[in-house]
C-alpha cells in the first residue's frame, strides 16, 4: 500500500465531517472516491496533503506517518493536489503557474543569477521546457502566456493538474478534477489519468461523474456522511444496496 | 560639468534624502513581494540608525563596522518578531509590527543612550552620496535578480496562495521570514546610513507615519516590480519640491500631494505606476482566450 488511512476522524466543532474513516491505496492504481455532497472527500483530501490536521487516526505514505504534518513536508514526498475551488496563482501566467509548481524539483540557485553564469541560463530553459510539457499534457499549451485568471472554467482544472505535475510527484489527488467539463473534456482529463496510471503515478480521484469513475478506477471507495461504506471494484461498487441507496439516492435528490 | 557641480551643491541634500528613502522602499517592497505587509520597517531603520550611530558615537566603532551591526541587529529582531507572528496569516504581522514601531519608538526617547527625545546627536557624518546610490545600486540589482530564483518564485507564490504555495512543497513560515528578515536588514542599513548622514538622529523619524510613508511609496510606484517603490518615492519627493519651486506654498503640501497622487494611483493605475512602463503586457494577453467548450 503506498496510502493507508486508519480510523480518521475529522470534527468541526460538533460536525463530524470524517467518522472513523480506513481505506488503502495501491500503488501505481487509480482509486476512486466517491460519496454525496457532505460526505467528507475534500475533508479527506485536505487531510492527506496536509491542509488540515485529522482530530484522531493514522495516515500512512510511504509507511511515514504524515498525519498532521505541514503540507510542505507532504508534498515533499510525493504528494500533490488539486482543489475542487480551483487555486491557482491568478496574477501569473499559465506558464508561471507551472513554473511555481516546480519548487521541489527545480533549484534555481541565487548565486549563478547573482553573477550572471550561462549555467543559469541554461538549466532556466530546461525547467521552463520541462513547464511547457506539463501544459502540453493537460492540453493547453497554447495558453501558456495567458493569465491564469484569463482561463476558461475548464482550462483552470487543467493548469491545476499542469501545476501539480511539475514536480514529477508519487501520488496525485484530484479533487472533482472534470467538474463543469463536457464530454471532450472528460475524455481528455480520462485519457491523461490513464496515462499517469501507466507511467507508475497513484492517482486518488474525487467524482460525481459515475461512468468516468466506474471507467477509469480500478478500486473505489464510497463515503456517505464521513463513514465508508465499502471499498471495492466498480462492479462490487455498483451492486452494494448501500451504495445504491446512499449515493444513488443521494443523486435523484440533485436531479 | 559645473552644471553638475552646481545641480550637487542645490540639491545634494535631497538626493541623498531620495536615494535614502528609495532603500527604505526597496526593504518593505522585498517583505511586499511575498505577501507580507510590515508597517516595522521604519523602526528596523531605527534600530539600524541608533545602534550604528551609538556605536560609533560613543564607542568608536569604525563606520563600515557599525553599518553592519545596525543592520544586523535589525535582522535579529525582525527574526524574533517574525518567527512567531509569520507561522499565522493575515494581518498579525502588521498589528505586531505597528506594536514594534511604537516600542522602538518609545524605547529611544526614554533611553539615555540615544538621547532621548532630543535625539542622538554628534554622529559623525561619515556617509557620502556616492554610497548611498551605491549600495541602492546593489540592492536594486540583488531584488532583480531575486525574481525568476527559487526564493523569489517562492516569494511570488506565497503572495499570490498561502495555501496552494504550501501543497507544492514551499515552507511557507520561512520564507515568509526570509523576506521579513531581508526587508529589515536593508531597512537597518538605510538607517545607518542615514545617521551617519545628519548628524543628528531623532525618534520622530522613525514613527508611525515614516512606516505608512513607505507603503505609499510602494503603493503609488507599484509592488510588482522592483523600479516601483523608487518610482513612487521619487515621485513623491520631488513633486512637493517642484509644485514649492513654482510658488505654490508649502505647509501641508506634501501631505496633500501625498494623498491626491495616492488616490489617483489607486483609482486608475492599481498596479502602480511602473504598469506604466511594461506595456501592459502582463496585465492582459495580447490575444483574448477563446472560449472552450467548457461552461
Ligand atoms: N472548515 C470547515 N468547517 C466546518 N465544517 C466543515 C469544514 N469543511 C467541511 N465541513 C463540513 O464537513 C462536511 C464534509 O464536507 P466536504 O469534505 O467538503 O464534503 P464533500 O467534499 O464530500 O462534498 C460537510 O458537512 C461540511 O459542511
Ligand atoms: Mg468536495
Amino acid at each position: 500500500m503506498l496510502l493507508e488511512v486508519k480510523h480518521v476522524t475529522m470534527r468541526f466543532g460538533g460536525v463530524r465531517a470524517l467518522d472513523g474513516i480506513s481505506l488503502g491505496v495501491e500503488v501505481g492504481t487509480v482509486h476512486g472516491l466517491i460519496g454525496p455532497n457532505g460526505a467528507g472527500k475534500t475533508t479527506l483530501i485536505n487531510i492527506l496533503s496536509g491542509v488540515a490536521a485529522p482530530s484522531s487516526g493514522e495516515v500512512r505514505f510511504l509507511d511515514q506517518m504524515i498525519q498532521g504534518l505541514p503540507p510542505h513536508r507532504i508534498a515533499a514526498l510525493g504528494m500533490a493536489r488539486t482543489f475542487q475551488n480551483i487555486r491557482l496563482f491568478p496574477t501569473m501566467t499559465c506558464l508561471e503557474n507551472v513554473i511555481a509548481g516546480q519548487h521541489l524539483v527545480a533549484e534555481r540557485p541565487l548565486l549563478p543569477r547573482f553573477l550572471c553564469l550561462p549555467v543559469a541560463a541554461r538549466k532556466e530553459k530546461e525547467y521552463r521546457d520541462q513547464a511547457m510539457e506539463c501544459l502540453e499534457r493537460v492540453g493547453i499549451a497554447d495558453q501558456a502566456s495567458f493569465l491564469a485568471r484569463n482561463l476558461s472554467y475548464g482550462d483552470r482544472r487543467r493548469l491545476e493538474i499542469a501545476r501539480a505535475l511539475a514536480s514529477s510527484p508519487r501520488m496525485l489527488l484530484l479533487d472533482e478534477p472534470v467538474a463543469g467539463m463536457r464530454q471532450r473534456g472528460l475524455r481528455q482529463i480520462g485519457d491523461l489519468v490513464r496515462s499517469l496510471a501507466e507511467e507508475g503515478m497513484t492517482v486518488l480521484l474525487i467524482e460525481h461523474n459515475m461512468g468516468f469513475v466506474m471507467d477509469l478506477c480500478s478500486r473505489i471507495t464510497v463515503l456517505s456522511f464521513g463513514r465508508t461504506i465499502t471499498t471495492g471494484t466498480p462492479a462490487e461498487v455498483g451492486e452494494h444496496p448501500e451504495v445504491i441507496e446512499a449515493y444513488l439516492g443521494g443523486q435523484e435528490n440533485h436531479a | 560639468m559645473e552644471f553638475v557641480t552646481h545641480l550637487l551643491a542645490v540639491y545634494g541634500s535631497l538626493l541623498n534624502f531620495i536615494g535614502i528613502q528609495s532603500l527604505l522602499a526597496l526593504s518593505l517592497y522585498i517583505t511586499l513581494s511575498a505577501g507580507q505587509l510590515s508597517l516595522g520597517n521604519a523602526a528596523f531603520a531605527g534600530i539600524g540608525g541608533y545602534v550604528s550611530g551609538v556605536l560609533s558615537l560613543h564607542y568608536g566603532l569604525s563606520y563600515i563596522l557599525a553599518l553592519i551591526a545596525g543592520s544586523a541587529s535589525a535582522g535579529v529582531v525582525a527574526l524574533v518578531i517574525g518567527l512567531p507572528v509569520l507561522r499565522l496569516r493575515g494581518v498579525f504581522l502588521a498589528m505586531a509590527t505597528l506594536a514594534f514601531g511604537e516600542v522602538v519608538r518609545i524605547a529611544a526617547v526614554n533611553l539615555t543612550i540615544t538621547g532621548g527625545a532630543q535625539g542622538l546627536v554628534g554622529i559623525p557624518n561619515r556617509t557620502k552620496g556616492w554610497m548611498i546610490y551605491l549600495v541602492l545600486a546593489v540592492v536594486c540589482y540583488v531584488v532583480a535578480r531575486l525574481r525568476g530564483s527559487r526564493v523569489g518564485w517562492s516569494f511570488a507564490t506565497i503572495r499570490e496562495d498561502e495555501t496552494a504555495a504550501a501543497t507544492l512543497g514551499i515552507h511557507t513560515t520561512y520564507y515568509k521570514t526570509l523576506a521579513f528578515v531581508m526587508g529589515a536588514v536593508i531597512a537597518g542599513l538605510a538607517g545607518g546610513m542615514y545617521a551617519h548622514l545628519t548628524f543628528i538622529i531623532s525618534p520622530g523619524e522613525f514613527g508611525f507615519s515614516a512606516a505608512v510613508q513607505l507603503l505609499i511609496y510602494n503603493i503609488v510606484g507599484g509592488t510588482r516590480t522592483w523600479p516601483g517603490p523608487i518610482l513612487g518615492t521619487v515621485l513623491l519627493i520631488i513633486l512637493p519640491e517642484v509644485l514649492r519651486g513654482i510658488g505654490v506654498a508649502a505647509g501641508a503640501l506634501r501631505m496633500a500631494v501625498n494623498g491626491l497622487v495616492l488616490l489617483l494611483v489607486i483609482l486608475f493605475l492599481p498596479n502602480g505606476l511602473a504598469s506604466l512602463f511594461q506595456g501592459g503586457s502582463r496585465q492582459t494577453p495580447k490575444v483574448a482566450p477563446l472560449p472552450r467548450e467548457e461552461a
